[in-house]
């Protein structure tokens, strides 16, 4: 069990919860990531953060502390 | 699960999609009378997530017929395009763009409001479109749920066909219409695919069917629904919409909840908690359990008609993507495409505004040709043309910014710009989203106000609002050059590389970034709390930019700017050239003006007659007039309104180091920062006409005394000047864009009020630290 900002680059994950109940936990749902879902870590920004995702099909960036928000498991 | 619609495997999914829209039986959508003889006026509504091509279809079905305004008491823009063809006239309403339909602010209450018909400079909706991006149906399908849920005849438009093709996304269009009960149609907004039947559509939206509702929640969450329904009107409350119940109970801490909770109080609150324990109890987690119901809602209803391939395919767009998010190369993609937008605005707008400037010669010296001296041609020249030069003036500037940034939007690098940047601007409590708007207010705070739309958060969208216009603009410049050659010595450093003058130059335009850090920072924790909003942003796929939305946005923005605030910069202009002219007693100096002309006009007559000795007399002669001309301009501004208030606002500014001419400058610069020049030059007698880099203005402000002898201007009188105008907000059209922008009075008020309080502190440190080095 990680957080997603924990990936490295090309990683994929599953995810097993989103952590909280405020308005950021909603957005981040909002935006697909619940739980089942499949993510995978396509790259940093040139400055480090953010960090950008495919979930669902389409490229989501995330900064590193929301997607610390997102807890994980790694598939090997 | 609604499962209405038998699955017919459809006509040809990606081949045949413009004939699928054909196809459909035509009776279906015409309405049942041919030929209404009353055309009644319909409203539809527009809605989809961002980055869905929304607006190029809005603005491809109504052309440039739509009007633009603010929806009262939010920052939100309401813009309306009417439809009228044959007899239908339909008045199409766009919504911002957004992910859901679950206010937390008033700014999102408002598309809600609107739908549901609550909203009363809108009224009753008849209809929604729903725009969704083909190529990402599952995550669009969220918003398309909520939408659905409010129970209005709908139309879906799957909208980047193109895209969803070179995703090898394939689907089945007719499948999805049976199972959705939904009029379907397929589009490509940028090449206009599809717009005319979506047009027809719209017009014949009074025939559709209310769909059924998704109902994607458990059926323990509806009972909860129905029974807090029954305490509202216990409580008195009037019939509210079933979509509003349903909010009240999911937003934990929501707008509604947060509006019906003021209004009914306790009583109101126990029984939202009490349900929410219940619905927690039996597995039903609230507000978790919308996204988890909606998006098994999603992939539910598009299961066997949207099928993506299992590995993402790899476009040319991902392909530039990883070349310009990398790590070196992005960064300096980035900055190579900035420095030329604000290269754009900063330089290649110079011609355009001095055709603009010249435009106002040309008008002035034509009002001089036929009006009498006195003031109807005072006001025509000094006020009217002045006051329609300085709203015009600002249009290269906005006009060049916003083809930057409609070209950098559409064609997706926007996105990937608020990517690269977003960790440097949350250093200062923004997002990467407000790069763009505050590095263009270095050009020119008004295209930078302006440009802060793109910033969906009301937050950072208000901080980078009221922090732009301490960046140094290019009207700052005139003020800088003027003090620095007349007061800073000319020396060099680093072997003749760097001069002192460049130096303060410098430090002048570092002055508004590093005040603009604490007050970000201060606006953050005072009128703006809250938690800092998520980065939660979509990269879209690249596309070539349309040359027809660039123009149609660059169009839009400067017609905005133009009739929105250019009556008020106007206005401004000839109250400041008002103040300056009355009360005083002109005929003098308008028979001085005369007399010039007809001076004018004898040495001409004589040059003809190559009359040399006349001429030379004549030419001294009117070296004496303009002479008496420009000390007459003096005192009569002395005497004005104007000089009155430099007057009386000396006590105040003589901490500055200022006396009141510099007084009645400042105050004469409201309408622009770079009036100044021309106001120091009238009262210095040296008449309006002289520029900052004037030689004779220099060396008059040199030579100004005080009553005492001692010189008026020395370099912490200059600093004290440059920072004074680094840090203040003297520019009448950039109040009037916050005022557009932010929709009240009060933000351009509070921003005048800090920025003037910054300047004056600023100022009076300077000077004060100035002369304790200077002695």
């Amino acid at each position: 069990m990680t957080t997603l900002d924990l990936l490295n680059e090309g990683q994929k994950a599953r995810i097993l919860d989103v952590s909280g109940e405020d308005a950021i936990a909603i957005r981040l749902m909002e935006m697909g990531l619940t739980d089942g879902e499949e993510v995978e870590h396509l790259g940093c920004a040139p400055l480090g953060d953010p960090i950008e995702f495919l979930i669902r099909g389409y490229r989501l960036s995330l900064r590193s502390t929301e997607a610390s928000r997102v807890i994980v498991e790694r598939i090997v | 699960m609604s499962q209405s619609g038998s699955r017919t495997a459809g006509s040809g999914v990606c081949a045949g999609y413009i004939f699928d829209n054909a196809s459909q039986n035509p009776t279906k959508l015409m309405p049942v009378t041919d030929s209404p003889v009353n055309a009644t006026l319909r409203k539809v509504a527009v809605i989809g997530n961002p980055n869905t091509g929304k607006s190029t279809l809005f603005n491809a079905l109504t052309g440039m017929q739509s009007r633009t305004g603010n929806f009262p008491g939010v920052t939100v823009e309401k813009k309306v395009g009417r439809l009228h063809i044959e007899n239908h006239i339909v008045d199409l309403i766009d919504l911002p763009g957004t992910y859901s339909l679950s206010p937390r602010t008033p700014d999102e209450m408002v598309s809600v409001e609107v739908l549901l018909g609550r909203q009363p400079d809108v009224g009753e909706i008849d209809a929604v479109v729903c725009i969704v991006d083909a190529s990402n149906l599952e995550r669009n399908f969220y918003l398309v749920s909520q939408v659905l849920d409010l129970g209005l005849p709908t139309i879906l438009v799957l909208n980047m066909w193109d895209v969803a093709q070179a995703r090898q996304v394939s689907i089945d269009v007719e499948g999805l219409r049976q199972r959705l009960g939904l009029q379907i149609i397929v589009c490509e907004a940028h090449r206009r695919m599809g717009v005319h039947e979506l047009r027809q559509a719209i017009i014949h939206s009074d025939s559709l069917i209310t769909p059924e509702r998704p109902k994607p929640f458990p059926e323990k969450f509806y009972s909860e629904c129905k029974l807090l329904e029954k305490t509202l009107s216990a409580l008195g409350s009037r019939k509210l919409p079933f979509y509003i119940v349903e909010r009240l109970l999911i937003d934990v801490g929501g707008y509604v909840e947060k509006q019906l909770a003021d209004q009914h109080g306790e009583l109101l609150t126990s029984s939202i908690s009490g349900a929410r324990t219940r619905l927690k109890e039996s597995g039903c987690r609230v507000p978790m359990v919308e996204a988890k119901a909606r998006y098994k809602w999603a992939r539910e209803t598009l299961e066997g008609f949207a099928s993506a391939p299992n590995t993402r395919v790899s476009t040319r767009s991902d392909r530039i993507d990883r070349v310009l998010t990398h790590r070196f190369i992005g960064l300096g993609v980035f900055a190579a495409v900035m420095f030329v937008v604000f290269q754009a605005i900063y330089t290649w707008s110079g011609p355009l505004m001095d055709t603009i400037g010249s435009g106002q010669d040309v008008a002035a010296n034509l009002i001089s040709a036929n009006v009498q001296p006195g003031p109807m041609r005072s006001l025509l020249a000094d006020g009217v043309v002045a006051g329609v030069g300085g709203v015009l003036i600002f249009l290269p500037q906005i006009a060049l910014l916003f083809f930057f940034i409609a070209v950098l939007e559409d064609c997706g690098y926007m996105a990937r710009a608020a990517f690269v940047m977003d960790r440097l601007m949350t250093k200062l409590g923004l997002s990467g989203k407000s790069f763009v708007p505050l590095m263009s207010s270095f050009a020119c705070a008004i295209p930078g106000v302006m440009a802060t739309r793109v910033i969906e958060n009301r937050r950072d969208r208000m901080v980078t609002i009221l922090v732009a216009p301490l960046m140094s603009c290019s009207a700052r410049l005139p003020v800088y050059i003027l003090m620095t050659t007349a007061f800073v010595p000319p020396v060099m450093y680093a072997g003749g590389w760097v001069s002192l003058r460049e130096i303060v130059l410098f430090v002048m335009y570092l002055v508004g970034i590093v005040v603009a850090v604490p007050v970000a920072w201060l606006l953050r924790k005072t009128f703006f709390k809250g938690e800092t909003p998520p980065f939660v942003m979509e990269l879209p796929p690249y596309k070539w930019p349309s040359l027809r939305i660039v123009m149609a946005r660059v169009y839009d923005r400067s017609k905005a700017f133009v009739v929105r605030a250019g009556t008020l910069i106007f206005a401004t202009t000839v109250l400041v050239w008002a103040a300056g002219y009355f009360p005083a007693d002109h005929n003098e100096l308008h028979g001085l003006q005369s007399q010039i002309e007809n001076t004018e006009a004898r040495i001409e007559q004589l040059d003809v007659q190559s009359d040399h000795e006349e001429s030379k007399l004549a030419t001294a002669e009117l070296a004496g007039l303009i002479e008496q001309q420009n000390q007459l301009s003096s005192a009569l501004i002395e005497t004005s309104f104007l000089g009155r208030m430099g007057h009386a606002i000396e006590p105040v500014v003589r901490p500055l180091g200022w006396d009141w001419k510099i007084g009645v400058g400042v105050i004469a610069s409201f309408p622009a920062r770079e009036v100044i020049i021309a106001t120091l030059g009238t009262i210095y007698s040296l008449g309006g006409d002289v520029g900052e880099e004037d030689a004779s203005l220099t060396e008059q402000l040199r030579a100004a005394k005080h009553a005492d002898g001692t010189p008026v201007f020395n370099v912490a009188v200059a600093c004290s000047i440059m920072v004074f105008f680094a840090l203040c907000a003297q520019c009448a059209a950039t109040l009037m864009v916050i005022r557009r922008e932010t929709n009240s009075w009060r933000w351009p008020m509070f921003t005048f009020g800090y920025m003037t309080a910054l300047a004056y502190i600023g100022a009076l440190i300077t000077y004060q630290v100035g002369m304790l080095l200077l002695t």
